[in-house]
């Protein structure tokens, strides 16, 4: 009995404590400066929040700082950006996690599951960028070795190409396992003498094409346009047997090159039918690819990705009026 | 991983110890040397046949059909009872409690975004509760570094995080405290428990964040979820711990006195176990925040994010800082519930230096100037976020940013050839040796290696670890990962034997190194990637140093103590009788530590283990790429969950190999030439 006295003691003030600020912040609950101050900041009709995914490559940096920009200062939204991989973001549209994603390539069966099927998402048209995937060398191997850039002699060069990680064999070097990426079937169903080797990340990449140049060592590797980086060093790309419809629809026997993706912008069916201008801002967004790559080298050159949007959207208002219109 | 606390079998201290007269080789030599004879024969005799390589791309129908769970998961969400009255509640009751604390601590969805409780508020209460419930010292250094996550420009993360950690940390307890009771009270209980804890322990924290994200959608309550899952194991075995060891006459001489069941466990067992309990607190808490980090991959916000995104863009500089609030929240909430458990210590009252009365009178004025700050935290903009001209995080950035391009770009000749160089003449050799060799006969040497270590059981589970690995079709990349998973462990040895020697025989090396170890092991696995990626680049070899640091801190300690743990009457003796110091060191003290050092590997192993997958987001291939690219690309979700498998049972077959190897020589083989 003696210990649950004390027991009770010495809980005691901690218990009246926690009544005490809990009553007390009961009591103020309406007057926190979160809610008058943002009352007092917003005009028009409100926005709420918008979840935006942020996957990663600059490229989609640039196009989502350009979105959260525009929704936070014209619209007056609150942005949440989520760090996701590409297609862990579809996910979020599921379990409510996310309401944007401003640059999806492809990606058929997540179109399917998520848009034909689950119906937890819509797609919000196009962004007006093209984007093409492909095998590419620095322009120093493509000037030596002119018949390099024909997928058909790559296993005539496949020795130049071999590191300590392929195994033997020549490298091919991926991004981020993340990306869409079809390489590891290529290889195999082209009969290629390579290995793919991940450098984890476009950072990682860029910066192996960067040194590759400099240094006039061969690299074989998966890059991408819209793509700033192409400005610096114009990588020469690889052709591979030509696609044609439906050539890449089973992943584990696809044996043609990667198709031009007509980039595009999904958004949650949640945010759609909100009728929130974030939504209409989503739809109406579209630029170009010279946009978006000079959005990407500003933010790439050192700028926070909110400054450069900012200095694109102060110098294109005719063109943000228009997606808000 | 905290295998720290899973509880061996102690091995039996060896009979005999030092300088056994040379006779001929023991029957376990012949066998070993048998084996690596098989081996190396087999090697070069076979070499590339029968090898089981599944190129990445290549699925098993096993693959296929688990990828089809993959689609059954999205099409039955809606409508499935199991979905409808189990998964979903589930996660909206999670992701309930979560929000509760993100909003409280962290922000709201709404306005702008500012939390219930404002920086100055936030870090008054968490001062306050530091200090009542440890001591000033612990809620002065709760203030300093709360306030400093706001000079780092990263105080909503950090009160994410935090918030996140506080969720996963009262529903860990929730269901770890009673499961331990119960498993300290039943030992029926405790035996049908202890697998599943191993289980869940061996298991890479990365393996089960697929699954669960399927089951439960990515965001905040999945993260939770799987940080539960991960903290649990220490809290329960340390529950149980406690409570096992009150000693029987202890607990006779309370039933003598008639109690009940139930008044002996609130009155007794409780009580007498608290310590241990806090202690499993304070393991589970930490266990919490390092797997919060990681449920960034799965929209958990937070630190994590800033470190992911650090990592995908090689900024440095941005990741030394994230890192830099990982640990010391890692500090915080390690001292302030240590300093909870020796609160709790029986008779800690008597010695304290404040009464009762004047403590709570103390308590109480902090209180209501706790309560003036929260108040002023919810209704003054300047208490209310943290003033943006304080944020000194981007000239820290700037500052690392600067110090490693200066290292890498005047070490990248050392870096490189360092790394060419180890691949090359270790790791490559090494790694061919173990996956073109076919795969029966690396199957027969395996089972006679666990035949001699410990017997026809061992070789029996050695060999169904490895039909389940060939089942699942990974043979080779698990051959990949253990080629990795073995290079750092011997690394690890090497470190854990230099340093573990150096601090059992000097107190002042001692002294100096275990700080440092301490924070080898509270560092998030996570943070200390993003340097070493940009010294060595995305290879095989940043993953196996990746394992290296994370694995080194516990060899080293673990011999450091086997060394420190001879008598010292032996040493003496050795002294007295001539011996060099080299000679104390290999004659006597390597060899009578010798089951420490046996625990040290096996540890070391484990560790080195548990970062395949982390090791794979910089570059390791095998089985860690498997479950990384399984997770992101969902044509081959099925790939990774079975390479999540492998993992766990190449990690049960290599624990109890080296267990064995552990225990005393005499015990494993009965054998009737020696001994």
């Amino acid at each position: 009995m003696k210990k649950a006295e004390r027991l009770i003691k010495r809980t005691l003030p901690a218990m009246a404590g926690a009544a005490a600020a809990a009553l007390f912040l009961a009591g103020c609950g309406g007057a926190s400066v979160n809610q008058t101050a943002a009352a007092a900041g917003a005009s028009g009709t409100p926005c709420g929040t918008v979840n935006v995914a942020m996957n990663a490559w600059v490229g989609y940096t640039a196009d989502a700082a350009v979105y959260s920009y525009v929704a936070k200062n014209k619209l007056g939204c609150t942005v949440v950006q989520k760090d996701l991989n590409e297609q862990v973001s579809w996910q979020g549209f599921a379990s409510g996690e996310v309401d944007v994603i401003m640059e999806n390539w492809g990606h058929a069966d997540l179109t399917k599951q998520y848009i034909t099927d689950q119906k937890v998402a819509v797609d919000a048209g196009p962004t007006g960028n093209e984007g093409h995937i492909g095998w590419y060398v620095p322009p120093w191997m493509a000037e030596k070795y002119p018949d390099i850039t024909d997928g058909k002699n790559l296993n005539k060069y496949a020795s130049l190409f071999t590191t300590s990680e392929s195994g033997g064999k020549g490298q091919v070097l991926d991004g981020d396992p993340a990306f869409v990426t079809n390489d590891e079937a290529l290889v195999k169903n082209l009969n290629l003498d390579y290995k793919v080797v991940f450098a984890g990340s476009e950072a990682a990449l860029i910066q192996s094409f960067r040194t590759a140049q400099q240094n006039k060592t061969p690299l074989l590797g998966y890059f991408y346009e819209p793509q700033w980086f192409l400005s610096e060093v114009p990588l020469k790309k690889v052709n591979l047997p030509a696609w044609t419809e439906g050539c890449d629809s089973n992943p584990e026997t696809v044996a043609c090159d990667y198709p031009t993706y007509k980039l595009n912008k999904v958004i949650s069916k949640k945010l759609d039918d909100s009728g929130s201008a974030a939504a209409k801002l989503a739809k109406g967004f579209t630029w170009t690819n010279e946009d978006q790559n000079s959005v990407a080298t500003d933010i790439q050159g050192g700028m926070t990705p909110e400054a450069a949007a900012k200095k694109w959207v102060d110098a294109h208002q005719s063109a943000v009026d228009k997606w808000l219109s | 991983m905290s295998a720290l606390v899973q509880e061996r079998p102690t091995a039996q201290p060896a009979a005999v110890i030092v300088s056994e007269p040379r006779r001929r080789p023991s029957r376990r030599t012949i066998l070993l040397l048998s084996a690596a004879a098989v081996w190396i024969l087999g090697f070069l005799v076979l070499n590339g046949t029968a090898t089981l390589a599944l190129p990445a791309s290549e699925l098993t129908d096993l693959h296929r059909s688990l990828n089809q769970f993959n689609a059954w998961v999205g099409a039955n969400r809606a409508d499935n009872p199991l979905f409808l009255y189990v998964f979903t509640p589930l996660r909206s009751a999670v992701d309930a409690v979560a929000n509760l604390f993100t909003t409280t601590f962290a922000a709201t969805a709404t306005g702008l975004r500012l939390p219930e409780i404002g920086w100055l508020g936030t870090v008054g209460l968490l001062t306050w509760i530091a200090l009542a419930v440890g001591n000033l010292r612990v809620a002065l250094l709760t203030a300093a570094v709360f306030v400093f996550f706001g000079i780092q420009g990263l105080f909503v993360e950090a009160t994410y995080t935090f918030a996140l950690v506080l969720t996963s940390v009262l529903l860990t307890l929730l269901l770890g405290i009673p499961l331990g009771i119960l498993a300290g009270i039943y030992t029926r209980v405790a035996k049908v428990i202890t697998p599943v804890l191993d289980f869940m322990q061996t298991l890479p924290t990365f393996v089960y964040l697929a699954p669960l994200a399927l089951v439960f959608l990515i965001g905040p309550a999945s993260a939770v979820i799987a940080t539960v899952i991960y903290a649990a194991p220490p809290v329960i075995r340390l529950t149980a711990h406690g409570i096992r060891r009150i000693p029987d006459n202890t607990r006779e001489a309370s039933d003598s006195l008639g109690t009940t069941g139930l008044q002996r466990l609130l009155t007794l067992q409780l009580p007498m176990a608290r310590r241990t309990i806090v202690m499993g607190i304070n393991q589970g808490t930490m266990a919490a925040l390092s797997m919060v980090t990681i449920a960034a991959l799965i929209a958990a916000p937070g630190l994590g994010q800033t470190v992911i995104r650090a990592l995908q863009s090689l900024d440095v500089g941005t990741a030394v800082n994230a890192g830099l609030s990982i640990v010391l929240l890692a500090i915080v909430l390690d001292r302030v519930t240590t300093a909870a458990s020796r609160r709790a210590e029986p008779g800690a009252a008597r010695s304290r230096r404040l009464g009762r009365r004047t403590r709570n009178i103390i308590l109480g004025v902090a209180l209501a100037v706790v309560l003036a700050m929260v108040q002023l935290s919810r209704t003054m903009l300047w208490a209310a976020a943290f003033p943006a001209d304080l944020n000194v995080g981007p000239q820290i950035v700037q500052a690392v940013n600067a110090a490693s391009h200066w290292l890498q770009s005047n070490l990248s000749l050392f870096t490189v050839s360092l790394r060419e160089g180890v691949t090359g003449a270790i790791l490559n050799p090494f790694q061919s040796l173990l996956t073109d060799t076919p795969f029966y006969i690396l199957v027969m040497v395996f089972a006679i290696v666990a035949y001699a270590l410990g017997g026809w059981k061992l070789a029996a589970l050695t060999t169904a670890c490895l039909a389940v690995i060939i089942f699942l079709g990974l043979w080779s990349d698990s051959m990949v990962t253990l080629a990795g998973t073995l290079v750092a462990t011997a690394v690890v040895m090497v470190l854990g034997i230099v340093f573990g020697v150096a601090m059992g025989r000097s107190d002042r090396v001692d002294q100096l190194m275990r700080p440092l170890l301490d924070a080898g092991q509270t560092m998030p696995s996570f943070v200390y990637l993003v340097p070493f990626l940009g010294l060595f680049g995305a290879t095989r070899f940043t993953a196996i140093i990746a394992g290296i640091i994370y694995a080194a801190p516990v060899a080293i300690k673990i011999t450091a103590d086997g060394i420190s743990g001879i008598s010292p009457t032996v040493v003496e003796s050795a002294v007295a009788s001539g011996s060099t110091p080299w000679q104390v060191i290999t004659k006597v003290q390597l060899p009578m530590a010798r089951q420490s050092l046996a625990l040290a590997a096996n540890q070391g192993l484990i560790y080195v283990l548990a970062m395949v997958v982390v090791g794979a987001l910089v570059g390791a291939g095998g089985l860690g790429y498997d479950v990384v690219a399984g997770f992101v690309q969902s044509s081959i979700f099925g790939k990774g969950l079975a390479a999540g498998l492998a993992i766990v049972f190449l990690g049960i077959m290599m624990d109890r190999m080296t267990q064995a190897a552990a225990a005393a020589p005499a015990r494993s083989i009965p054998s009737k030439t020696t001994a």
